[in-house]
């Protein structure tokens, strides 16, 4: 069944997307599931652990299972100092 | 934990952490340096998500407080364009002894780097620009901690 996500791109993510932010349906389960899905969209060909992801501000798990609704921020890998 | 648009001012910073049980203050800085990778680097910016930065940064100050006996702690990110020599980053310490200090500043700015949602683009002589992933994976292939288990 399809899941209305709103998904933020940050840094790196946001330039390749050409957005900071979109409303997509798909059909997925996992966080980790949406960023394979939306490769295309992100263009990230790093390891997954080397990434995060939040979801509705939280900082979450890449096993964490979306829900309906859900605002999913995808980060690239982070380098701050 | 606090993320400033405006220069970090380290003097005014250190004052905030006197304590007159302190016998000890460890500080760092983070500046911005005019090469990287073989590049010459002329300005670097940093986005910084806000939300989440304060609150994963937060999160490192109260572990470093677990996990040494110190009397305060704070860290100030810029976020923003950067000049050649400002400070980037500021970390702060005050314990009764020069240990705990040490190794808690060294903590906390271990763990900002990895774990806060922060990116810097460097900008180049040559005018180029790109986004700088982190050294650490660069170097390692490490896996970040997760912030939700940490």
């Amino acid at each position: 069944m399809n899941k209305r996500l709103t998904i933020r791109y940050f840094a790196g993510f946001r330039e390749h997307a050409g957005t900071g932010e979109e409303t997509i349906e798909l059909n997925v389960d996992s966080a980790a599931d949406l960023f394979e899905q939306l490769k295309h969209r992100h263009g990230s060909s790093e390891p997954l652990g080397h990434c995060k992801v939040a979801i509705n501000d939280e900082m979450a798990d890449w096993d964490a299972v979306l829900a309906d609704g859900d605002v999913v921020l995808l980060f690239p890998p982070v380098a701050g100092g | 934990m606090r993320i400033t648009a405006e220069k970090i001012e380290p003097d005014a910073l250190r004052d905030e952490l006197c304590d007159d049980r302190a016998g000890a203050y460890a500080a760092f800085e983070g500046w911005i340096r005019n090469h990287n990778d073989g590049e010459d680097v002329v300005r670097l910016e940093y986005e910084v998500y806000g939300p989440l930065a304060l609150k994963e940064g937060e999160k490192v100050m109260d572990e470093a407080r677990r996990k040494f006996p110190i009397y305060h702690a704070e860290c100030v990110h810029r976020e923003g364009l950067l000049e050649i020599g400002e400070c980037a980053v500021w970390v702060g310490v005050s314990s009764a002894h020069r240990d705990e200090a040490f190794e808690a500043c060294r903590y906390i700015i271990d763990q900002v780097k990895v774990r806060l949602p922060i990116w810097k683009k460097e900008h180049y002589v040559d005018g180029n620009s790109g986004w700088v992933n982190c050294e650490r994976c660069a170097v390692h292939g490490h896996e970040h901690p997760e912030a939700a288990s940490s």
